[in-house]
């Protein structure tokens, strides 16, 4: 079955995702989780707006600008501000070694495959192979916040999970309705502002970002 | 008679005036504003709603839709006959409770007494709105909002840990019960989605569903009434609450509960069937024995009204559960004469036990007492008082010509028709349930001759109710207002008669026989003239005659040699206050009788004790096979449940990862 160009560019773009979603679940590093979060950003940015190319559906392009302008642009840079007034760019300890989350990563993408496989043939979208990637990036960026033990890879970790949902909502249907995008960009940009702040009173609180001492907080 | 919305839209303005009540009673006005201005405001408030119930019950069923509440799920009113009558019971007794409430809460502080206001009046539209009520969303809302606002009436006093532990005990119940009746709504609404209670009559539901649905109904609403084992909160939130809130909790707030089992069983469901009667009347009879055999016990004035309130629920199920006996086997002028019965008692009940807990109060407020064993010789300080709670004892005591004896004359009756049930043993087990009922009855007199014999006859055994005098002025109008309605509702039992007929022929179609419904003023036929007919007046007549022809006979042959000495006092050299009678040593020969069911816990004197104590403690055995073990039960469930907060956000986040690969996995 021949597919059409933008057709294959998207699968492109959709493996990018899934392999910056690998790449991000190996990350060691806060700055370059980062950058893998805004290019995971642009290739969502890219690949939405090919769909919105190829299907004529003009509120993509809006989404497609939004994802550009808040996630890559806007949400990055407060990142980045924020790790630089934290002091907190060094390495991020992990609760499970890297290749462990690896392997369990790679199980979870199979799993997620082999659950939107059905879906996929019901689906008439030219998008519709690649709801299993979608799929997966959500379940990894959620693995990524169960294995970090620090706030700041969590949040990002948390953000993720949300292009991976974007993702998934493009690839099966088009896209949300845009006054709902519109909601969940918002809702993501002040939850960023308010993890920033709640980062700064833990800190104040911890003299640190890491999340063991909340274990503190726990009724007994 | 056409249907006259305008009554419905009248009781709407009368409840929302409570709320508006209740709302200015916040204003940071004086507690002479809250007492004069707000309490009165709230007897007119009540005095209009039961004159529209009254009127309610005589027109056809008039609908409202109110456009409050969820986005398309707007308030349903409804006022039918039967919700006419529950709102003439609430109007009439909040009435007496509102003007008794101005003297009683005489001695407030400003700011608790506006605190007392907006819950006490807030307490009060929400029980009209109960009975308002036509879809499950509202009467849920409603029937919540009275449960928490007497829930804080009975933790006015919340600084003394006891009060607070009754009111937990309170809220703990309530809200089981609540769950039952909200899940009982979502069994009778069979999946149409649609909860207004027209839908719910319309519902065609099997007899298993049917089934299910009144036994939660039952449940719920007997969490609610008091009915054994779920009674354990009301021995202890009634005597917590001010007197007034428990003449409202015990009269009003239970019957609610009935209300909802009649509605539920006879509208909603609407096909009533014999072995749910059956259920009934055992948990009936089990509610009034235990109820009152647990009040002969008691020393303590409120909780022991307390207890007989579930005694009384008791009776008044026994009425209901004969109805539904009758009713399954398809005798129906016998099953409307039993749900007469039953309703007519609620309402008797509702009457007497407000004037009982009023007439508790004042002797609280007075004296500062409610331990029996301290009182004695109070009529001699409170004539007034006596005099009302004597009417009162004598109704409760089902005694004519008073208003109980009629309804439990009633229940006999229906009790008589057993005869008509083609089932062998139903038939010979409806007699036992009257038997129960006259035992009740009998237990309940002496239990009422020990209270008034033990509090206000004999010698004072205490000094400090010399502090105050009688009750006040409004006090003694509130009295005066329910004892009125005891000898009205006992005086004039036909007129109530064919209003209950025509609740009853709304609700079930049909009504008693043509020759009960000739009963006029002076007689009342329940069934047949030949079987069984009673007329008030003239065994009052006749009472009064035999008193007055004997003082007279006294008069004319012992005339005027009256000595003045000293009672025999059995060669002892002196008399103290402590060789009379007390509510304990009363009590006693029950006690022995019926020992088993008792848990005793008593410490005897020894004989060579210098300072000799006598003391004795019953507790309720429910609470080692039922309520402990429950607690215990759910504290060890809860403790193992707890393992699972671990207080790491990864676990709680792996938590949350499994739940969606599980639920993916398996709703795929």
């Amino acid at each position: 079955m021949a597919l059409s160009l933008s057709s294959q560019i998207v699968n492109l773009l959709a493996a990018l995702l899934l392999l910056l979603a690998f790449a991000m679940l190996a990350q060691r590093r806060v700055l370059t989780l980062i950058k893998l979060f805004a290019w995971q950003g642009a290739a969502l940015a890219l690949s939405t707006a090919i769909v919105a190319h190829a299907t004529g559906q003009t509120h993509l392009y809006f989404s497609a600008g939004l994802t550009l302008a808040l996630k890559v642009i806007l949400i990055p840079w407060l990142l980045h501000r924020l790790i630089d007034q934290l002091n907190v760019r060094w390495d991020i300890e992990m609760l499970i070694n890297i290749p462990t989350t690896m392997l369990t990563g790679i199980g979870v993408a199979i799993f997620a495959f082999s659950l939107a496989a059905p879906i996929s043939q019901m689906a008439s979208t030219v998008t519709r192979s690649t709801l299993g990637i979608a799929l997966a990036s959500v379940l990894l960026s959620f693995l990524m916040m169960i294995v970090r033990r620090k706030a700041v890879p969590q949040v990002i970790g948390f953000l993720s999970m949300e292009n991976g949902l974007f993702f998934a909502a493009t690839s099966a249907t088009y896209g949300m309705p845009l006054v709902v995008e519109l909601g969940v960009a918002l809702d993501v940009l002040v939850g960023t502002f308010i993890f920033g702040i709640f980062f700064f009173h833990i800190r104040e609180q911890f003299d640190s970002l890491d999340i063991r001492h909340m274990e503190k907080l726990k009724e007994d | 008679m056409d249907s006259p919305p305008s009554l419905l839209a009248a009781a709407l303005l009368a409840a929302t005036a409570w709320l508006a009540i209740g709302l200015l009673g916040l204003l940071p006005a004086g507690a002479a504003f809250v007492r004069r201005a707000l309490f009165p405001a709230g007897a007119a408030a009540s005095l209009a709603l039961a004159a529209l119930g009254a009127q309610g019950v005589w027109y056809p069923a008039s609908s409202l839709v109110l456009p409050l509440g969820l986005p398309d799920l707007p308030f349903h009113l409804r006022l039918d006959p039967l919700a006419g009558f529950f709102l003439l019971l609430l109007g009439a007794v909040a009435a007496g409770v509102s003007v008794y409430s101005i003297g009683y809460f005489r001695d407030e502080a400003g700011a608790r007494l506006r605190l007392i206001c907006l819950q006490y009046h807030f307490f009060l539209a929400s029980m009209a709105f109960v009975l308002l009520a036509d879809d499950a969303y509202l009467f849920m809302v409603a029937w919540e909002t009275m449960a928490l606002a007497s829930y804080f009436l009975v933790t006015t006093d919340h600084q003394r840990p006891a009060i607070r532990s009754a009111g937990f005990l309170y809220l703990l119940v309530a809200h089981i019960g609540a769950i039952a009746v909200l899940l009982c709504f979502g069994v009778m609404h069979g999946g149409g989605g649609d909860y207004t209670f027209d839908a719910l009559r319309a519902a065609e539901l099997s007899p298993f569903w049917a089934s299910v649905a009144f036994l939660l109904a039952f449940f719920g609403f007997g969490a609610k009434a008091g009915l054994i084992p779920l009674h354990a909160w009301l021995p202890e939130a009634h005597p917590a609450a001010p007197s007034p809130v428990s003449a409202l909790m015990s009269g009003v707030m239970i019957k609610t509960a009935i209300y909802g089992m009649v509605r539920i069983s006879y509208d909603l469901i609407g096909a009533v069937r014999w072995d749910w009667g059956i259920l009934v009347l055992v948990v009936g009879a089990g509610t009034t024995l235990f109820g009152v055999l647990f009040a002969l016990m008691q020393h303590d004035l409120k909780r022991l009204l307390a207890y007989h309130s579930v005694e009384n629920i008791g009776i008044i199920l026994l009425g209901l559960g004969m109805s539904m006996v009758f009713f399954g086997f398809g005798h129906r002028e016998a099953g409307v004469l039993g749900l007469i019965a039953a309703l007519y008692h609620t309402l008797n009940h509702a009457v007497f036990k407000g004037l009982l807990f009023l007439g508790a109060g004042s002797i609280l407020h007075a004296t500062g007492l409610r331990d029996l064993n301290a009182m004695g010789g109070l009529i001699r300080t409170m004539p007034a008082t006596a005099f009302y709670f004597l009417v009162g004892a004598l109704a409760i005591s089902a005694l004519p010509p008073l208003n109980g004896f009629v309804s439990e004359w009633l229940t006999f009756q229906t009790a008589l028709q057993a005869s008509l049930i083609e089932h062998g043993v139903v038939r010979s087990l409806l007699p036992l349930f009257a038997a129960v009922l006259a035992l009740a009855g009998a237990l309940t007199a002496m239990c009422f001759v020990k209270v008034f014999g033990v509090a206000f006859l004999g010698r004072a055994r205490h000094s400090a109710e010399k502090a105050h005098g009688d009750a006040r002025l409004s006090e003694r109008l509130g009295l005066a207002w329910l004892t009125a309605g005891c000898f009205f509702l006992g005086l004039f039992p036909a007129a109530m008669l064919l209003m209950l007929n025509r609740v009853a022929a709304s609700l079930t179609g049909s009504s008693l026989s043509a020759q009960a419904l000739e009963s006029n003023w002076l007689w009342v036929v329940p069934t047949q003239p030949m079987q069984a007919s009673y007329s008030a007046i003239i065994f009052l007549l006749v009472v009064l005659a035999v008193v007055l022809i004997t003082v007279r006979l006294v008069r004319v042959f012992y005339h005027g040699r009256i000595r003045v000495a000293d009672p025999w006092d059995c060669g002892y050299p002196e008399q103290t206050t402590r060789m009379q009678d007390t509510a304990d040593a009363f009590g006693q020969p029950i006690r022995h009788v019926f020992g088993p069911l008792y848990l005793m816990k008593r410490h005897l004197p020894g004989p060579e004790d210098a300072n000799p104590r006598y003391s004795i403690k019953i507790e309720d055995r429910h609470w080692y096979w039922l309520y402990l073990p429950l607690a215990r039960l759910v504290e060890y469930t809860s403790s193992k449940i707890g393992l699972l907060q671990r207080g790491r956000i990864s676990v709680y986040l792996l938590y949350s990862f499994l739940t969606l690969i599980g639920l993916l996995v398996f709703v795929r």
